[in-house]
C-alpha cells in the first residue's frame, strides 16, 4: 500500500487492541447515508516509475523558453547550493516552529531572514513572511488602516502591477476601505505628482509608492514620501528585493523613511515555477509592529540563560486572537524562506550587487538592440531599473504568437490593463540573458515589425 | 544557539563562482535614487554558508527525523519524487505569466488536480487559487458575501463559528466583514443543536464547521445542522483541516456543504517546510460558481487557458498575482496519482486506525480521554488534568519531556474546551512499532512525574536550549540582528 507501513499481521493486532474485527467499524458514528466510497474520476495508482515518466514528458512538453518577460517574476541565477540545502528534510518536512526547543534551526533562520530583510529595506522590522507579493501589498493596506484609526482610503497609483491592484481589492473590499488610483506621467511613466498632489488630503490612510513601479520605470521616492507624510498619510512601499542592493532602500526614502515595505520575494532565489510558491515579505517601523500580520521570531534566553529563538508578539495572532486577529493568517511560505536566506547568504551584498547591476546593464542593451529597429520605440523617457515598455506597430497577440514559435517570450502586452498602451510589451533581460540571445530576439523581431514574412524560419521545436 | 551567520562574516569575503562577473555601469540611475551603504548581509564562502545552514537544519525535529503526532496538523510522510517531479526544468523554469500555450503540460496536471479534488469532495467546481488553509477560508467566505450581494439579501451580517473552531475561523469572517457569533459545544463533543437553532435566522450569512471537528470526533448531527442553516437561508462552510480522516469515504458536498476548502499540505502530504507554503484550494456548489476567484484553469478541445476577470465577471476577483502555489499544487497532483482511487480511502482507514488504536492503548495505560464514549477519528483529545493536580506536572511539562524522549510534542492546549489537553494525530504513515514507542514514553514520563516532579517540569534537558523565556522575547523586542550591537 503505498505509504502505509502497516502488515496484515499489525492490522489484526491493533484491531484487537480497540475491540473491533474490521476497519469499517471505526466510521460507525457516521450517518450510513453519508458514507460514499465511490470515486468516479480518481484513476487507478501510478507508482513511482509511472509517475515519474508522467511528469518527465509533461515537463518537456513545456519545453525551454528563453524568457524576456518580467512583470513580478524574474529569472535570476540560483545558487546550487540553495535548493539542496533547503530540501533538507529537516527544513523541508518541519512544521511551524511551536515548540521552540525543538526548531531551533527554522527559528534561527527565520530570525536571521528577519535581519537581513531589515537591513535590505533599512526598515526596523521585518516578520517571517507572507504568501506572495500582491496579498502582502494588500496586508499592508489593512495594517496601515488599522494603524490610522479613522482614515480608511488608500491611494494606489496606475504605476503598481495591476494584479496587486485586483489582489489588494478583493482582500480589503469587504472592510470598507477604498482604492483611489492616481495616473502615471505619459513622459515619464511615473506617477503624475500634480494629480497625487490633488489627491493627497487629510483622509488618505496610505500612499503606495511602487520602486521600481511596473512599467520598470523609477519613482521620485523622496519626493513622494514627505509629501504623503506632510499629510500624516503612511508611506507603503512596494520593491523588489534584488534591486535594493544597489537602490536607495525604503527606510532612507524621504526624510522619515517609508513606514512599510512589503515585495514579491521570488528574485530572491526562488524558481519561477508558473507563479509560486513564492513568498511575500513585509518590513515596518517599530513603532507600528503591534499592527503587523504573521509570524514573527524574537532572540530571547532560555532557563540557563543562554540564548535562544521563539515566536513572539502571538497575541496579535489568530490562534490567541481568533475574532480580534491582525490578520487570519496562519502559516507563512518557511520553505521559500529558507531558501531565499540561502541566496542572501551566498551572494551577500556584492553578489547581489553584480546581478542587479548586471540586470540594469542588460536590459539597457536589449532596449538599444531593440529600439534600433524601425517601427520599434522606448515609450517613457525616465530611468528604469531592469524593465522598459516599448511601443511596436504590429498587433501584439500577432507578434507573441509568431515569436513565441522560436522559443523566445518577449514581454508582457500591456493592452489588456492600460487603454493607452494597446501595442506595447514591458520586456525584460536579466543578468541571465546573452547577448546572443538578445542578438535572436532582435533579429526575429526585426523581421516580424518589418513584415519580411515570406521566408519565415521553420517554428522551432524547443 | 549556534553563532549567527552575521557573526561568521568577514568584509570583503566573496563567493566568485556564484557572482555575475564582469563591470557594469548603473550611471544613467540619478544618484539621489541609489543606495549610500551596502546592506549587513553575511559574506561568507559557499561552504561557511552550507555548512552554517547545514548545522541549523540539524537542531530540528521533522518528519524526516522524528514521529510528529501534532493534532489537526497532518504531519505525514512527504514523499520524495513529488518534490523530485515538481522540480523539473520545463515546470520550474516556467513564467507564470508566459502564454498557455507554453505550459500546456503544467496546466494539465493542475486541471486533472481539479478533477480529482472535485471528485472526493463532491464539490460542482475547484478552484486552485487559494495559497493556504486560511486563505481557502478567506475565499469561502468572501463567496458566500458575494453570494448573498448578489440576490441583494444585505441583511445577513452574521457568520456562526463553534466555539471548538480554529482561530482562523472567527478571524476570516472578520476580514470578510462580518460579525462572529458562537455556537458553543455539548459535552459529548457534537454542536449544541439547540443553541444553533436559536442562533440562527435571516440574520445568518453562513455557519463555518469543521467535520470531523477539532476535538477529534465526527459531528454526527450534520444532516440537521445542514437543513438548519440552509432553512434559514444561510450557506455551509466546510473547514478541510480534517479530511484526512473522511477520504474517499465521505463527500463534504453530500454532507450539504456549499463551500469547502482543502489543506493540500495536510491531506495530500505536501511539506509543511518549517511553516509553509501550503495550498488551500476551494470546492464550490452549483450556485457558488459563478464567484470563483480568478484565474480558474478550464479545458475544451484538450486545450487548457486560464480564464480572467473579464470572463467570470461575478469573480470574487484575484487572490494573488499570479496562480497561487503552483508547485505545491504539483506536488499534491502527484501524491493523488499516486494514491490512485483505492489509496484514497486507505489512508482515512489507517490513519483512524492508527488514532484509534492509540486511543484504546493510552486508556488502557491510566490516561483520561476528553471524549471516552467517543470513536477517535484521525486524532483525538487527552487530558492530563488529573495528572497536573496529583504531581502539578502540566500538559506542557508533558510535552516538553517528550521532546527529550525523541518525539514531537502533539498539539497542547487546543481546542481552547479541555482543560490540559493533548490533541494527537499520528496520520497514517507511522507504524505500529512507532505508536508503541511514543504510548511507553507517555507512561514513563507520567511516572517520572510522581518519582521526580521537578526533572518533569524543567524539561526539556536533551534538547540544544532549555525551556525558552517568552516573556522577555515580547518585552525585549529583538526581532533583527545589528552590526553596532555586536
Amino acid at each position: 500500500m503505498p505509504f502505509i507501513p502497516h502488515t496484515e499481521e499489525e492490522t489484526r493486532k491493533m484491531l484487537d487492541a480497540i475491540g473491533v474485527t474490521h476497519i469499517d467499524e471505526l466510521f460507525d458514528e457516521i450517518p450510513a447515508d453519508l458514507i460514499n466510497e465511490k470515486l468516479d474520476y480518481v484513476p487507478a495508482a501510478l507508482n513511482e516509475a509511472g509517475i515519474r515518466r508522467l511528469c518527465k514528458n509533461r515537463a518537456e512538453s513545456d519545453g525551454h523558453y528563453i524568457n524576456f518577460i518580467g512583470a513580478g517574476a524574474y529569472e535570476h541565477h540560483i545558487p546550487a547550493a540553495v535548493w539542496q540545502i533547503a530540501t533538507r528534510g529537516e527544513f523541508y518536512s518541519a512544521y511551524t516552529p511551536y515548540q521552540a526547543e525543538a526548531s531551533q534551526g527554522t527559528l534561527q533562520l527565520l530570525y536571521e531572514y528577519q535581519s537581513m530583510m531589515a537591513s535590505l529595506t533599512a526598515m526596523e522590522v521585518s516578520n517571517a513572511s507572507l504568501y506572495e507579493g500582491a496579498s502582502a501589498l494588500a496586508e499592508a493596506v489593512l495594517m496601515s488602516v488599522r494603524a490610522q484609526r479613522n482614515r480608511q482610503h488608500i491611494l494606489m497609483p496606475d504605476t503598481i502591477h495591476p494584479a496587486y491592484r485586483e489582489t489588494t481589492e478583493t482582500i480589503v473590499k469587504n472592510q470598507g476601505i477604498t482604492l483611489s488610483t492616481i495616473d502615471y506621467s505619459g513622459d515619464t511613466g511615473t506617477i503624475d505628482m500634480a494629480q497625487l498632489k490633488a489627491e493627497l488630503t487629510d483622509d488618505i490612510a496610505a500612499l503606495v509608492i511602487p520602486q521600481p513601479n511596473y512599467f520598470g520605470a523609477l519613482e521620485e521616492v523622496d519626493e513622494l514620501t514627505n509629501l504623503a507624510h506632510e499629510c500624516g498619510c503612511l508611506v507603503i512601499a512596494v520593491v523588489n528585493p534584488l534591486s535594493l542592493a544597489i537602490l536607495k532602500p525604503p527606510g532612507e526614502w524621504g526624510q522619515k523613511g517609508a513606514d512599510i515595505a512589503v515585495g514579491e520575494g521570488q528574485p530572491l532565489g526562488i524558481p519561477l515555477s508558473s507563479g509560486g510558491p513564492y513568498f511575500g515579505f513585509m518590513c515596518c517601523t517599530q513603532k507600528i509592529v503591534r499592527q503587523m500580520p504573521g509570524r514573527l521570531i524574537g532572540r530571547t534566553v532560555d532557563a540557563e540563560g543562554k540564548p535562544g529563538f521563539s515566536l513572539t508578539l502571538q497575541a496579535r495572532e489568530q490562534h490567541i486572537r481568533r475574532s480580534k486577529a491582525t490578520s487570519n493568517i496562519c502559516t507563512n511560505q518557511g520553505l521559500m524562506v529558507t531558501a531565499a536566506t540561502l541566496y542572501m547568504s551566498l551572494m551577500g551584498p556584492a553578489g547581489m550587487a553584480q546581478s542587479a547591476k548586471a540586470s540594469h546593464a542588460n536590459t539597457r542593451m536589449l532596449v538599444e538592440k531593440l529600439t534600433a529597429i524601425d517601427g520599434v520605440d522606448a515609450v517613457f523617457n525616465g530611468s528604469f531599473f531592469h524593465e522598459c515598455v516599448l511601443r511596436i506597430n504590429v498587433p501584439v497577440d500577432d507578434l507573441m504568437r509568431a515569436i513565441t514559435a522560436q522559443g523566445i517570450i518577449a514581454g508582457m502586452p500591456l493592452g489588456a490593463d492600460y487603454e493607452n498602451l494597446q501595442d506595447c510589451l514591458l520586456v525584460c533581460a536579466t543578468e541571465l540573458r546573452t547577448e546572443e540571445e538578445m542578438d535572436d530576439y532582435a533579429l526575429h523581431l526585426e523581421r516580424i515589425v518589418s513584415k519580411r514574412r515570406l521566408d519565415p524560419p521553420c517554428a522551432q521545436k524547443v | 544557539m549556534t553563532e549567527l551567520i552575521f557573526e561568521q562574516s568577514t568584509a570583503g569575503r566573496i563567493n566568485n563562482a556564484q557572482y555575475q562577473s564582469g563591470e557594469f555601469s548603473i550611471d544613467d540611475i540619478p544618484e539621489m535614487l541609489l543606495r549610500k551603504s551596502n546592506p549587513a548581509l553575511p559574506e561568507v564562502s559557499e561552504m561557511q554558508a552550507v555548512r552554517h545552514f547545514t548545522r541549523l537544519s540539524q537542531l530540528n525535529f521533522s518528519i524526516d527525523t522524528h514521529f510528529y503526532p501534532l493534532g489537526s496538523c497532518t504531519m505525514k510522510h512527504n514523499p520524495r519524487i513529488c518534490n523530485e517531479a515538481a522540480m523539473y526544468n520545463g515546470f520550474s523554469g516556467r513564467h507564470p505569466l508566459a502564454p498557455a500555450s507554453t505550459g500546456q503540460g503544467v496546466l494539465s496536471c493542475l486541471f486533472d488536480l481539479q478533477e480529482i479534488l472535485k471528485d472526493i469532495s463532491g464539490m460542482s467546481e475547484v478552484s486552485l487559487a487559494p495559497m493556504a488553509g486560511a486563505q481557502g477560508e478567506f475565499t469561502g467566505i468572501a463567496m458566500i458575501r458575494a453570494y448573498h450581494d448578489a440576490r441583494s439579501d444585505h441583511q445577513r451580517q452574521e457568520i456562526l463559528v463553534p466555539d471548538a473552531a480554529h482561530g482562523t475561523n472567527p478571524a476570516t469572517a472578520v476580514m470578510c466583514g462580518y460579525k462572529v457569533r458562537e455556537i458553543p459545544t455539548l459535552k459529548n463533543g457534537d454542536v449544541d443543536i439547540d443553541a444553533l437553532r436559536a442562533a440562527v435566522g435571516p440574520q445568518t450569512a453562513g455557519l463555518m464547521l469543521t467535520n470531523p471537528s477539532t476535538l477529534g470526533v465526527f459531528e454526527r448531527q450534520i444532516n440537521e445542522i445542514a437543513a438548519l442553516v440552509h432553512k434559514a437561508g444561510g450557506l455551509l462552510y466546510y473547514d478541510g483541516a480534517n479530511m484526512n480522516a473522511i477520504l474517499g469515504k465521505v463527500k463534504p458536498g453530500e454532507m450539504g456543504f456549499d463551500v469547502i476548502h482543502l489543506n493540500l499540505h495536510k491531506t495530500f502530504s505536501t511539506p509543511h517546510g518549517g511553516g509553509g507554503p501550503g495550498a488551500g484550494p476551494v470546492g464550490v456548489s452549483e450556485r457558488l460558481v459563478p464567484f470563483l476567484p480568478v484565474p480558474r484553469i478550464v479545458e475544451s478541445s484538450g486545450e487548457y487557458t486560464l480564464l480572467d476577470k473579464n470572463d467570470c465577471p461575478q469573480s470574487i476577483g484575484r487572490l494573488s498575482c499570479f496562480m497561487g502555489n503552483t508547485g505545491i499544487l504539483l506536488r499534491a497532483w502527484i501524491y493523488a496519482r499516486m494514491l490512485g482511487s483505492d489509496g484514497m480511502k486507505r489512508v482515512a482507514d489507517y490513519a483512524t486506525l492508527n488514532a484509534n488504536y492509540m486511543k484504546a492503548k493510552l486508556e488502557q495505560a491510566g490516561f483520561e480521554m476528553a471524549y471516552k464514549s467517543r470513536r477517535a477519528t484521525h486524532e483525538f483529545i487527552l487530558t492530563l488534568k488529573k495528572e497536573k493536580a496529583e504531581t502539578g506536572a502540566t500538559a506542557m511539562d508533558f510535552a516538553k519531556r517528550l521532546l527529550d524522549k525523541g518525539y514531537h510534542a502533539p498539539t497542547t492546549y487546543f481546542p481552547l474546551l479541555v482543560p490540559e489537553c493533548f490533541l494527537i494525530e499520528p496520520t497514517e504513515s507511522e507504524s505500529l512499532d512507532e505508536l508503541d514507542g511514543f504510548i511507553a514514553a507517555m507512561t514513563e514520563i507520567r511516572q517520572e512525574a510522581v518519582e521526580q516532579p521537578d526533572m518533569v517540569k524543567s524539561a526539556p534537558h536533551n534538547l540544544p536550549v532549555r525551556r525558552l523565556d517568552d516573556v522577555r522575547a515580547a518585552r525585549q523586542l529583538d526581532v533583527a540582528w545589528k552590526e553596532e550591537k555586536n
